[in-house]
Protein backbone atom coordinates (compact mmCIF):
# COMPACT_ATOMS: atom_id res chain seq x y z
CA UNK A 1 0.00 0.00 0.00
CA UNK A 2 1.49 3.29 -1.12
CA UNK A 3 2.32 5.49 1.86
CA UNK A 4 4.00 8.83 2.50
CA UNK A 5 3.92 12.30 1.02
CA UNK A 6 7.12 12.95 -0.90
CA UNK A 7 8.67 15.91 -2.61
CA UNK A 8 11.54 16.30 -5.02
CA UNK A 9 13.68 19.11 -3.61
CA UNK A 10 15.26 21.45 -6.14
CA UNK A 11 18.76 22.85 -5.71
CA UNK A 12 21.00 24.85 -7.97
CA UNK A 13 24.52 26.22 -7.47
CA UNK A 14 24.87 24.78 -3.98
CA UNK A 15 21.63 26.06 -2.49
CA UNK A 16 18.06 24.82 -2.20
CA UNK A 17 15.62 26.85 -4.25
CA UNK A 18 12.71 28.55 -2.51
CA UNK A 19 10.17 26.27 -4.18
CA UNK A 20 11.69 23.37 -2.21
CA UNK A 21 10.49 24.94 1.05
CA UNK A 22 7.07 25.62 -0.47
CA UNK A 23 6.91 21.93 -1.43
CA UNK A 24 8.08 20.74 2.01
CA UNK A 25 5.55 22.93 3.87
CA UNK A 26 2.70 21.79 1.61
CA UNK A 27 3.70 18.13 1.89
CA UNK A 28 3.79 18.47 5.71
CA UNK A 29 0.21 19.76 5.71
CA UNK A 30 -1.04 16.90 3.52
CA UNK A 31 0.93 14.28 5.46
CA UNK A 32 -0.50 15.46 8.79
CA UNK A 33 -4.00 15.05 7.40
CA UNK A 34 -3.17 11.52 6.28
CA UNK A 35 -1.12 10.64 9.39
CA UNK A 36 1.88 9.86 7.18
CA UNK A 37 5.52 10.91 6.91
CA UNK A 38 7.11 13.48 4.60
CA UNK A 39 9.99 12.28 2.45
CA UNK A 40 12.18 14.41 0.21
CA UNK A 41 14.41 13.30 -2.64
CA UNK A 42 17.53 15.40 -3.08
CA UNK A 43 19.84 14.76 -6.01
CA UNK A 44 23.14 16.41 -6.89
CA UNK A 45 26.77 16.49 -5.95
CA UNK A 46 27.82 17.51 -2.43
CA UNK A 47 24.24 18.15 -1.41
CA UNK A 48 24.02 16.24 1.87
CA UNK A 49 24.42 19.38 3.98
CA UNK A 50 21.19 20.79 2.54
CA UNK A 51 19.14 17.97 4.06
CA UNK A 52 18.96 19.55 7.52
CA UNK A 53 17.43 22.67 6.04
CA UNK A 54 14.58 20.60 4.59
CA UNK A 55 13.98 19.21 8.09
CA UNK A 56 13.20 22.73 9.27
CA UNK A 57 10.20 22.82 6.95
CA UNK A 58 8.67 19.52 8.00
CA UNK A 59 10.59 16.80 6.17
CA UNK A 60 11.04 13.59 8.19
CA UNK A 61 13.45 11.80 5.87
CA UNK A 62 15.66 13.10 3.09
CA UNK A 63 16.67 10.53 0.48
CA UNK A 64 19.99 11.78 -0.86
CA UNK A 65 21.67 10.68 -4.10
CA UNK A 66 25.11 12.25 -4.08
CA UNK A 67 26.82 11.62 -7.38
CA UNK A 68 28.98 13.76 -9.66
CA UNK A 69 26.84 12.63 -12.61
CA UNK A 70 23.83 14.40 -11.03
CA UNK A 71 25.47 17.83 -11.35
CA UNK A 72 24.52 19.93 -13.23
CA UNK A 73 20.91 18.81 -13.65
CA UNK A 74 20.04 16.62 -16.62
CA UNK A 75 16.63 15.10 -17.24
CA UNK A 76 17.74 11.51 -17.71
CA UNK A 77 20.08 11.29 -14.70
CA UNK A 78 17.69 12.97 -12.27
CA UNK A 79 14.59 11.17 -13.55
CA UNK A 80 16.40 7.82 -13.29
CA UNK A 81 17.53 8.53 -9.72
CA UNK A 82 14.16 9.79 -8.49
CA UNK A 83 12.23 7.00 -10.24
CA UNK A 84 14.48 4.38 -8.65
CA UNK A 85 13.94 5.48 -5.04
CA UNK A 86 10.23 6.20 -5.59
CA UNK A 87 9.67 2.71 -7.02
CA UNK A 88 11.50 1.17 -4.05
CA UNK A 89 9.67 3.20 -1.40
CA UNK A 90 6.19 3.53 -2.95
CA UNK A 91 4.98 6.93 -1.64
CA UNK A 92 1.30 7.75 -2.18
CA UNK A 93 1.88 11.37 -3.21
CA UNK A 94 4.83 12.96 -5.04
CA UNK A 95 5.10 16.73 -5.35
CA UNK A 96 7.50 18.77 -7.49
CA UNK A 97 7.81 22.46 -8.28
CA UNK A 98 6.38 23.69 -11.57
CA UNK A 99 9.69 25.49 -12.18
CA UNK A 100 11.71 25.07 -15.39
CA UNK A 101 13.53 22.08 -13.88
CA UNK A 102 10.49 20.69 -12.07
CA UNK A 103 8.28 20.78 -15.17
CA UNK A 104 10.93 18.92 -17.14
CA UNK A 105 11.68 16.35 -14.45
CA UNK A 106 8.08 15.73 -13.40
CA UNK A 107 6.87 15.00 -16.93
CA UNK A 108 9.66 12.52 -17.46
CA UNK A 109 8.81 10.86 -14.13
CA UNK A 110 5.17 10.47 -15.18
CA UNK A 111 6.47 8.38 -18.08
CA UNK A 112 8.86 6.33 -15.95
CA UNK A 113 6.34 5.72 -13.14
CA UNK A 114 3.34 5.25 -15.47
CA UNK A 115 1.12 7.45 -13.36
CA UNK A 116 -0.92 10.65 -13.59
CA UNK A 117 0.02 14.20 -12.69
CA UNK A 118 -1.69 17.55 -12.23
CA UNK A 119 0.63 20.26 -13.61
CA UNK A 120 1.19 23.75 -12.19
CA UNK A 121 -1.31 23.47 -9.32
CA UNK A 122 -2.44 26.44 -7.26
CA UNK A 123 -4.04 24.35 -4.49
CA UNK A 124 -3.77 20.78 -3.24
CA UNK A 125 -5.89 19.07 -0.59
CA UNK A 126 -6.90 15.66 0.67
CA UNK A 127 -10.44 14.45 -0.04
CA UNK A 128 -11.54 10.93 0.94
CA UNK A 129 -7.93 9.98 1.60
CA UNK A 130 -6.89 10.96 -1.93
CA UNK A 131 -5.09 13.91 -3.43
CA UNK A 132 -7.32 16.54 -5.03
CA UNK A 133 -5.25 19.03 -7.02
CA UNK A 134 -6.66 22.33 -8.25
CA UNK A 135 -5.05 23.85 -11.31
CA UNK A 136 -5.68 26.58 -13.85
CA UNK A 137 -6.44 25.29 -17.35
CA UNK A 138 -6.65 27.25 -20.60
CA UNK A 139 -4.06 29.53 -18.92
CA UNK A 140 -6.53 30.31 -16.14
CA UNK A 141 -9.68 30.82 -18.21
CA UNK A 142 -11.06 27.94 -16.12
CA UNK A 143 -9.88 25.66 -13.30
CA UNK A 144 -9.90 21.89 -12.97
CA UNK A 145 -9.95 19.60 -9.94
CA UNK A 146 -7.74 16.65 -10.76
CA UNK A 147 -7.88 13.20 -9.20
CA UNK A 148 -5.36 10.48 -9.97
CA UNK A 149 -6.13 6.76 -9.95
CA UNK A 150 -2.54 5.50 -9.86
CA UNK A 151 0.39 5.83 -7.43
CA UNK A 152 2.24 7.96 -6.76
CA UNK A 153 -0.38 10.65 -7.25
CA UNK A 154 1.77 13.39 -8.72
CA UNK A 155 1.35 17.15 -8.76
CA UNK A 156 3.66 20.01 -9.68
CA UNK A 157 3.05 23.17 -7.65
CA UNK A 158 3.24 26.66 -9.09
CA UNK A 159 6.16 28.53 -7.49
CA UNK A 160 5.32 31.42 -5.17
CA UNK A 161 1.73 30.35 -4.48
CA UNK A 162 2.13 27.96 -1.53
CA UNK A 163 3.00 29.32 1.92
CA UNK A 164 6.27 28.39 3.60
CA UNK A 165 5.73 27.22 7.19
CA UNK A 166 8.53 26.29 9.57
CA UNK A 167 7.91 23.01 11.35
CA UNK A 168 11.01 21.29 12.70
CA UNK A 169 11.30 17.57 11.94
CA UNK A 170 14.26 15.22 11.91
CA UNK A 171 15.31 15.65 8.30
CA UNK A 172 17.11 12.33 8.72
CA UNK A 173 19.46 11.59 5.82
CA UNK A 174 18.99 8.29 4.01
CA UNK A 175 21.60 7.85 1.27
CA UNK A 176 20.72 5.86 -1.81
CA UNK A 177 22.58 4.77 -4.90
CA UNK A 178 21.19 6.52 -7.98
CA UNK A 179 22.11 3.46 -10.08
CA UNK A 180 22.76 5.53 -13.18
CA UNK A 181 23.31 4.11 -16.65
CA UNK A 182 25.59 5.84 -19.14
CA UNK A 183 24.34 9.39 -19.66
CA UNK A 184 22.31 9.99 -22.80
CA UNK A 185 22.35 13.75 -22.38
CA UNK A 186 24.85 16.22 -20.99
CA UNK A 187 24.99 19.93 -20.35
CA UNK A 188 27.30 21.47 -22.92
CA UNK A 189 27.06 25.03 -21.68
CA UNK A 190 25.18 27.28 -19.26
CA UNK A 191 24.48 30.77 -20.54
CA UNK A 192 23.74 33.03 -17.57
CA UNK A 193 21.56 36.08 -18.00
CA UNK A 194 22.49 39.41 -16.43
CA UNK A 195 23.10 38.93 -12.72
CA UNK A 196 20.20 39.72 -10.45
CA UNK A 197 17.54 39.41 -13.12
CA UNK A 198 14.34 38.06 -11.59
CA UNK A 199 12.28 35.67 -13.71
CA UNK A 200 8.60 36.61 -14.10
CA UNK A 201 7.61 33.05 -13.16
CA UNK A 202 9.26 33.44 -9.74
CA UNK A 203 8.62 37.10 -8.94
CA UNK A 204 6.50 38.39 -6.05
CA UNK A 205 5.89 41.59 -7.96
CA UNK A 206 5.79 42.08 -11.73
CA UNK A 207 5.87 45.43 -13.50
CA UNK A 208 4.69 44.71 -17.01
CA UNK A 209 4.53 46.79 -20.18
CA UNK A 210 2.64 46.43 -23.44
CA UNK A 211 2.17 48.23 -26.71
CA UNK A 212 1.62 51.47 -24.81
CA UNK A 213 5.35 51.56 -23.94
CA UNK A 214 5.80 52.74 -27.55
CA UNK A 215 9.22 51.09 -27.96
CA UNK A 216 12.04 49.29 -26.16
CA UNK A 217 13.38 52.55 -24.64
CA UNK A 218 10.05 53.11 -22.86
CA UNK A 219 10.84 50.20 -20.51
CA UNK A 220 13.50 52.25 -18.70
CA UNK A 221 10.89 53.68 -16.32
CA UNK A 222 9.51 50.20 -15.63
CA UNK A 223 13.01 48.83 -14.95
CA UNK A 224 13.53 51.62 -12.43
CA UNK A 225 10.28 50.95 -10.58
CA UNK A 226 10.92 47.19 -10.70
CA UNK A 227 14.44 47.64 -9.33
CA UNK A 228 13.04 49.56 -6.37
CA UNK A 229 10.37 46.93 -5.65
CA UNK A 230 12.59 43.90 -6.23
CA UNK A 231 10.22 43.07 -9.07
CA UNK A 232 10.55 41.36 -12.44
CA UNK A 233 9.73 43.22 -15.65
CA UNK A 234 7.13 41.47 -17.79
CA UNK A 235 5.78 42.13 -21.26
CA UNK A 236 2.70 41.49 -23.36
CA UNK A 237 2.79 39.40 -26.53
CA UNK A 238 2.57 42.57 -28.63
CA UNK A 239 5.74 43.93 -27.02
CA UNK A 240 7.63 40.65 -27.42
CA UNK A 241 6.50 40.14 -31.02
CA UNK A 242 7.64 43.68 -31.79
CA UNK A 243 11.09 42.69 -30.52
CA UNK A 244 11.06 45.18 -27.64
CA UNK A 245 11.54 42.58 -24.92
CA UNK A 246 12.93 39.01 -24.74
CA UNK A 247 10.36 36.26 -25.04
CA UNK A 248 11.33 34.93 -21.59
CA UNK A 249 9.51 38.02 -20.23
CA UNK A 250 6.21 37.32 -22.00
CA UNK A 251 3.17 36.90 -19.76
CA UNK A 252 0.05 35.28 -21.18
CA UNK A 253 -1.43 32.14 -22.68
CA UNK A 254 1.48 31.76 -25.12
CA UNK A 255 4.03 32.95 -22.58
CA UNK A 256 4.29 32.45 -18.85
CA UNK A 257 1.25 32.12 -16.62
CA UNK A 258 2.01 34.01 -13.41
CA UNK A 259 0.49 34.55 -9.95
CA UNK A 260 2.49 37.28 -8.20
CA UNK A 261 1.26 39.26 -5.19
CA UNK A 262 1.20 42.39 -7.30
CA UNK A 263 0.96 42.81 -11.06
CA UNK A 264 1.32 46.34 -12.41
CA UNK A 265 0.16 46.47 -16.05
CA UNK A 266 1.36 49.55 -17.89
CA UNK A 267 0.12 50.34 -21.36
CA UNK A 268 -1.45 46.88 -21.65
CA UNK A 269 -4.97 46.90 -23.04
CA UNK A 270 -5.74 43.38 -21.80
CA UNK A 271 -6.19 40.96 -24.71
CA UNK A 272 -7.91 37.75 -23.54
CA UNK A 273 -4.70 35.79 -23.93
CA UNK A 274 -2.81 38.24 -21.69
CA UNK A 275 -5.56 38.39 -19.04
CA UNK A 276 -5.54 34.59 -18.92
CA UNK A 277 -1.89 34.63 -17.97
CA UNK A 278 -2.06 37.07 -15.05
CA UNK A 279 -5.62 37.08 -13.68
CA UNK A 280 -4.69 34.92 -10.69
CA UNK A 281 -2.35 37.64 -9.40
CA UNK A 282 -3.34 38.71 -5.89
CA UNK A 283 -3.50 42.43 -6.71
CA UNK A 284 -3.66 43.92 -10.18
CA UNK A 285 -2.92 47.54 -11.04
CA UNK A 286 -3.69 48.92 -14.51
CA UNK A 287 -2.25 52.15 -15.85
CA UNK A 288 -3.57 52.99 -19.30
CA UNK A 289 -4.82 56.12 -20.99
CA UNK A 290 -7.72 54.29 -22.64
CA UNK A 291 -10.55 54.15 -20.07
CA UNK A 292 -12.25 51.45 -22.16
CA UNK A 293 -9.28 49.03 -22.04
CA UNK A 294 -10.44 45.54 -20.88
CA UNK A 295 -7.57 45.39 -18.35
CA UNK A 296 -9.53 47.77 -16.08
CA UNK A 297 -12.25 45.13 -15.60
CA UNK A 298 -9.65 42.90 -13.88
CA UNK A 299 -7.77 45.61 -12.00
CA UNK A 300 -8.03 46.20 -8.25
CA UNK A 301 -6.66 49.68 -8.81
CA UNK A 302 -6.88 51.53 -12.09
CA UNK A 303 -5.38 54.78 -13.27
CA UNK A 304 -6.65 56.27 -16.51
CA UNK A 305 -3.78 58.50 -17.59
CA UNK A 306 -0.52 58.74 -19.49
CA UNK A 307 1.77 56.07 -18.05
CA UNK A 308 4.85 58.12 -18.93
CA UNK A 309 3.62 60.76 -16.48
CA UNK A 310 2.27 58.37 -13.83
CA UNK A 311 5.03 55.77 -13.53
CA UNK A 312 7.97 58.12 -12.73
CA UNK A 313 5.92 59.78 -9.98
CA UNK A 314 4.85 56.38 -8.67
CA UNK A 315 8.53 55.42 -8.49
CA UNK A 316 9.31 58.57 -6.46
CA UNK A 317 6.37 57.95 -4.12
CA UNK A 318 7.38 54.33 -3.59
CA UNK A 319 10.93 55.49 -2.87
CA UNK A 320 9.59 57.79 -0.15
CA UNK A 321 7.45 55.02 1.37
CA UNK A 322 10.31 52.53 1.41
CA UNK A 323 12.80 55.03 2.83
CA UNK B 1 15.90 12.42 -42.11
CA UNK B 2 12.57 11.02 -40.93
CA UNK B 3 10.75 13.55 -38.83
CA UNK B 4 7.55 13.27 -36.81
CA UNK B 5 5.67 16.30 -35.52
CA UNK B 6 2.86 15.79 -33.02
CA UNK B 7 0.10 18.37 -33.12
CA UNK B 8 -3.05 19.08 -31.13
CA UNK B 9 -6.09 21.09 -32.09
CA UNK B 10 -6.99 23.62 -29.38
CA UNK B 11 -9.29 26.63 -28.91
CA UNK B 12 -7.82 29.84 -30.31
CA UNK B 13 -6.10 32.08 -27.74
CA UNK B 14 -8.86 34.67 -28.18
CA UNK B 15 -11.54 32.11 -27.22
CA UNK B 16 -13.66 32.76 -24.13
CA UNK B 17 -13.88 29.53 -22.16
CA UNK B 18 -17.24 28.73 -20.55
CA UNK B 19 -17.63 25.85 -18.12
CA UNK B 20 -20.67 23.59 -18.59
CA UNK B 21 -23.34 23.97 -15.92
CA UNK B 22 -22.60 20.54 -14.42
CA UNK B 23 -18.83 21.14 -14.36
CA UNK B 24 -18.17 18.17 -16.64
CA UNK B 25 -16.25 20.12 -19.26
CA UNK B 26 -16.27 23.28 -21.33
CA UNK B 27 -18.87 24.51 -23.81
CA UNK B 28 -17.44 23.86 -27.27
CA UNK B 29 -20.06 25.83 -29.23
CA UNK B 30 -18.71 28.89 -31.01
CA UNK B 31 -15.05 28.02 -30.40
CA UNK B 32 -12.59 28.61 -33.22
CA UNK B 33 -10.17 25.65 -33.36
CA UNK B 34 -6.53 26.13 -34.30
CA UNK B 35 -3.24 24.27 -34.20
CA UNK B 36 -1.68 24.58 -30.74
CA UNK B 37 0.77 27.51 -31.15
CA UNK B 38 3.67 25.57 -29.58
CA UNK B 39 3.08 22.69 -32.02
CA UNK B 40 3.42 25.17 -34.89
CA UNK B 41 7.02 25.74 -33.79
CA UNK B 42 7.55 21.96 -33.93
CA UNK B 43 6.04 21.68 -37.42
CA UNK B 44 8.14 24.61 -38.65
CA UNK B 45 11.35 23.10 -37.23
CA UNK B 46 10.48 19.77 -38.87
CA UNK B 47 10.11 21.46 -42.24
CA UNK B 48 13.40 23.33 -41.81
CA UNK B 49 15.23 20.09 -41.01
CA UNK B 50 13.64 18.38 -44.01
CA UNK B 51 14.73 21.27 -46.25
CA UNK B 52 18.27 20.96 -44.90
CA UNK B 53 18.72 17.18 -44.69
CA UNK B 54 15.98 15.79 -46.95
CA UNK B 55 13.45 13.21 -45.80
CA UNK B 56 9.81 13.23 -44.82
CA UNK B 57 7.66 14.86 -42.18
CA UNK B 58 4.80 12.85 -40.67
CA UNK B 59 2.13 14.64 -38.62
CA UNK B 60 0.49 12.69 -35.79
CA UNK B 61 -2.51 13.91 -33.83
CA UNK B 62 -4.99 12.54 -31.31
CA UNK B 63 -8.44 14.08 -31.57
CA UNK B 64 -12.00 13.93 -32.92
CA UNK B 65 -13.07 14.42 -36.56
CA UNK B 66 -12.46 18.21 -36.51
CA UNK B 67 -8.75 17.51 -35.85
CA UNK B 68 -8.35 16.61 -39.54
CA UNK B 69 -8.44 20.33 -40.31
CA UNK B 70 -5.35 20.91 -38.13
CA UNK B 71 -3.51 17.96 -39.71
CA UNK B 72 -4.34 19.42 -43.15
CA UNK B 73 -2.93 22.77 -42.01
CA UNK B 74 0.39 21.09 -41.17
CA UNK B 75 0.33 19.26 -44.52
CA UNK B 76 -0.35 22.58 -46.25
CA UNK B 77 2.69 24.05 -44.49
CA UNK B 78 4.71 21.28 -46.17
CA UNK B 79 4.51 17.97 -44.27
CA UNK B 80 4.13 14.79 -46.35
CA UNK B 81 1.57 12.65 -44.54
CA UNK B 82 -0.56 12.38 -41.45
CA UNK B 83 -1.90 9.95 -38.89
CA UNK B 84 -5.07 10.85 -37.02
CA UNK B 85 -5.92 8.83 -33.93
CA UNK B 86 -9.65 9.33 -33.57
CA UNK B 87 -11.33 7.25 -30.90
CA UNK B 88 -13.99 8.27 -28.35
CA UNK B 89 -11.94 6.37 -25.75
CA UNK B 90 -9.29 9.08 -26.13
CA UNK B 91 -11.48 12.21 -26.26
CA UNK B 92 -10.81 13.09 -22.62
CA UNK B 93 -7.48 11.31 -22.43
CA UNK B 94 -4.87 12.53 -19.96
CA UNK B 95 -1.25 13.11 -20.93
CA UNK B 96 -0.21 9.50 -20.29
CA UNK B 97 -2.96 7.94 -22.41
CA UNK B 98 -2.35 10.48 -25.17
CA UNK B 99 1.39 9.77 -25.18
CA UNK B 100 0.72 6.02 -25.20
CA UNK B 101 -1.44 6.37 -28.32
CA UNK B 102 1.13 8.63 -30.00
CA UNK B 103 3.98 6.26 -29.13
CA UNK B 104 2.08 3.30 -30.58
CA UNK B 105 1.41 5.18 -33.82
CA UNK B 106 4.97 6.50 -34.09
CA UNK B 107 6.44 3.01 -33.61
CA UNK B 108 4.89 2.22 -36.98
CA UNK B 109 6.80 4.93 -38.88
CA UNK B 110 10.55 5.44 -39.20
CA UNK B 111 11.76 8.40 -37.15
CA UNK B 112 15.03 10.17 -36.34
CA UNK B 113 13.53 13.07 -34.44
CA UNK B 114 10.11 13.81 -32.94
CA UNK B 115 8.71 17.26 -32.18
CA UNK B 116 5.94 18.21 -29.76
CA UNK B 117 4.88 21.60 -28.43
CA UNK B 118 6.17 22.24 -24.90
CA UNK B 119 2.53 22.30 -23.81
CA UNK B 120 -0.92 22.51 -25.34
CA UNK B 121 -2.65 25.76 -24.46
CA UNK B 122 -5.90 24.00 -23.52
CA UNK B 123 -5.02 21.58 -20.72
CA UNK B 124 -1.59 23.15 -20.14
CA UNK B 125 -0.19 19.80 -18.97
CA UNK B 126 3.32 20.09 -20.47
CA UNK B 127 3.78 16.32 -20.17
CA UNK B 128 3.08 14.53 -23.45
CA UNK B 129 6.48 15.02 -25.14
CA UNK B 130 8.40 13.77 -22.10
CA UNK B 131 6.17 10.74 -21.57
CA UNK B 132 6.45 9.93 -25.27
CA UNK B 133 10.27 9.96 -25.01
CA UNK B 134 10.13 7.66 -21.99
CA UNK B 135 7.74 5.24 -23.72
CA UNK B 136 9.98 5.12 -26.80
CA UNK B 137 13.12 4.89 -24.64
CA UNK B 138 14.85 7.85 -26.30
CA UNK B 139 16.32 11.06 -24.88
CA UNK B 140 14.46 14.35 -24.76
CA UNK B 141 15.04 18.07 -24.51
CA UNK B 142 12.04 20.13 -23.40
CA UNK B 143 11.28 23.82 -23.98
CA UNK B 144 13.82 24.16 -26.80
CA UNK B 145 14.44 27.68 -28.10
CA UNK B 146 17.31 26.71 -30.40
CA UNK B 147 18.29 23.50 -32.15
CA UNK B 148 21.43 22.42 -34.02
CA UNK B 149 21.96 18.99 -35.54
CA UNK B 150 25.34 17.71 -36.71
CA UNK B 151 25.32 14.09 -37.86
CA UNK B 152 23.56 12.39 -34.97
CA UNK B 153 24.64 14.99 -32.40
CA UNK B 154 21.85 17.26 -31.18
CA UNK B 155 22.43 20.53 -29.37
CA UNK B 156 19.34 22.23 -27.98
CA UNK B 157 19.02 25.32 -25.83
CA UNK B 158 16.41 25.51 -23.10
CA UNK B 159 15.71 28.52 -20.88
CA UNK B 160 15.67 28.07 -17.12
CA UNK B 161 15.12 30.78 -14.50
CA UNK B 162 17.79 33.41 -15.09
CA UNK B 163 19.84 31.35 -17.57
CA UNK B 164 19.75 29.14 -20.63
CA UNK B 165 21.22 25.65 -20.77
CA UNK B 166 22.66 24.06 -23.90
CA UNK B 167 21.92 20.32 -23.78
CA UNK B 168 23.79 17.85 -25.92
CA UNK B 169 22.19 14.55 -26.84
CA UNK B 170 21.86 12.29 -29.87
CA UNK B 171 19.31 11.17 -32.42
CA UNK B 172 16.75 9.75 -32.18
CA UNK B 173 15.22 12.06 -29.60
CA UNK B 174 12.13 14.07 -28.68
CA UNK B 175 12.28 17.86 -28.73
CA UNK B 176 9.50 19.96 -27.22
CA UNK B 177 9.33 23.34 -28.90
CA UNK B 178 8.71 26.73 -27.39
CA UNK B 179 8.53 30.30 -28.61
CA UNK B 180 11.85 31.53 -29.98
CA UNK B 181 12.72 28.33 -31.86
CA UNK B 182 11.57 29.80 -35.18
CA UNK B 183 8.84 31.79 -36.93
CA UNK B 184 6.22 29.35 -38.24
CA UNK B 185 5.41 29.84 -41.92
CA UNK B 186 1.92 30.34 -43.25
CA UNK B 187 0.46 27.75 -45.60
CA UNK B 188 0.60 28.93 -49.22
CA UNK B 189 -2.40 28.59 -51.51
CA UNK B 190 -0.70 25.88 -53.66
CA UNK B 191 0.27 24.22 -50.36
CA UNK B 192 -3.36 24.16 -49.27
CA UNK B 193 -4.42 22.64 -52.60
CA UNK B 194 -1.69 19.97 -52.42
CA UNK B 195 -2.53 19.15 -48.81
CA UNK B 196 -5.98 17.94 -49.82
CA UNK B 197 -4.43 15.02 -51.70
CA UNK B 198 -1.81 14.06 -49.13
CA UNK B 199 -2.45 10.76 -47.30
CA UNK B 200 -3.84 10.75 -43.77
CA UNK B 201 -4.35 7.43 -41.98
CA UNK B 202 -7.17 7.32 -39.47
CA UNK B 203 -6.59 4.92 -36.60
CA UNK B 204 -8.66 3.66 -33.68
CA UNK B 205 -7.16 2.90 -30.28
CA UNK B 206 -7.56 -0.83 -30.94
CA UNK B 207 -5.61 -0.55 -34.23
CA UNK B 208 -2.69 0.67 -32.14
CA UNK B 209 -3.13 -1.83 -29.34
CA UNK B 210 -3.92 0.78 -26.69
CA UNK B 211 -7.01 1.09 -24.50
CA UNK B 212 -7.03 4.86 -24.10
CA UNK B 213 -7.36 4.46 -20.33
CA UNK B 214 -6.20 7.55 -18.43
CA UNK B 215 -4.31 7.63 -15.12
CA UNK B 216 -5.86 10.93 -14.06
CA UNK B 217 -9.05 12.83 -14.74
CA UNK B 218 -10.54 16.26 -14.30
CA UNK B 219 -13.22 15.50 -11.70
CA UNK B 220 -14.70 18.96 -12.00
CA UNK B 221 -14.22 22.08 -14.10
CA UNK B 222 -14.92 25.43 -12.45
CA UNK B 223 -14.88 29.02 -13.68
CA UNK B 224 -12.00 31.12 -12.34
CA UNK B 225 -12.73 32.76 -8.99
CA UNK B 226 -14.49 36.10 -9.53
CA UNK B 227 -12.42 39.21 -8.83
CA UNK B 228 -14.08 41.85 -6.67
CA UNK B 229 -14.71 45.09 -8.56
CA UNK B 230 -11.72 47.40 -8.47
CA UNK B 231 -11.50 51.13 -8.09
CA UNK B 232 -10.42 53.77 -10.55
CA UNK B 233 -8.15 56.23 -8.78
CA UNK B 234 -9.16 59.80 -9.60
CA UNK B 235 -7.43 61.68 -6.74
CA UNK B 236 -7.05 65.32 -7.78
CA UNK B 237 -7.18 64.32 -11.45
CA UNK B 238 -3.47 64.94 -12.04
CA UNK B 239 -1.01 62.14 -12.93
CA UNK B 240 1.02 63.09 -9.86
CA UNK B 241 -1.96 62.93 -7.52
CA UNK B 242 -3.09 59.58 -8.92
CA UNK B 243 0.39 58.07 -8.62
CA UNK B 244 0.72 59.24 -5.01
CA UNK B 245 -2.71 57.82 -4.13
CA UNK B 246 -1.82 54.48 -5.77
CA UNK B 247 1.45 54.19 -3.83
CA UNK B 248 -0.46 54.85 -0.61
CA UNK B 249 -3.17 52.26 -1.40
CA UNK B 250 -0.59 49.61 -2.30
CA UNK B 251 1.21 50.26 0.97
CA UNK B 252 -1.70 50.74 3.38
CA UNK B 253 -4.68 48.92 1.89
CA UNK B 254 -3.25 46.08 -0.19
CA UNK B 255 -0.05 45.90 1.91
CA UNK B 256 1.92 44.54 -1.04
CA UNK B 257 4.84 46.97 -1.07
Amino acid sequence: MAKGVWIVAEQRDGALRKVSFELASTARKLADQLGEEVGAVLCGSGVEAMAAELGKYGVDKVYVADNAALEPYTTDAHAAAVAKIVKESDPSILLLGASAQGKDLSASLVGKLATGMATDCTDVKIADGKLCAVRPMYAGKCFGEIVIDTFPQMASLRPNVFTIVECAKAGEVVKFDAGLDAAKTKVAEILKEAAGKIDVAEANIIVSGGRGMKGPEGYGILEELAGLLGAAVGASRAAVDAGWRPQSDQVGQTGKVVSPNLYIACGISGAIQHLAGMSSSKYIVAINKDAEAPIFARADYGIVDDLFKVVPVLTQEVKKLLA
Amino acid sequence: MNIVACVKQVPDTEAQIKVKGDGSGIEEGGIKWVMNPYDEFGVEESLKLKEKFGGEVTIVSVGPARTMETIRTALAMGAEKGIQIDDPALYNADAYATAEALAAAIKGVPYDIIFCGQRAIDDDSAQVGSILAELLGIPQVTFATKLEINGTVVKATRPIEGAAVVIETSLPCVITATKGLNEPRYASLPGIMKAKKKPVDIKKAADLGVTGASKSKVAKFTPPPARPPGKIICADDTPEGKAAELAKLLREEAKVI
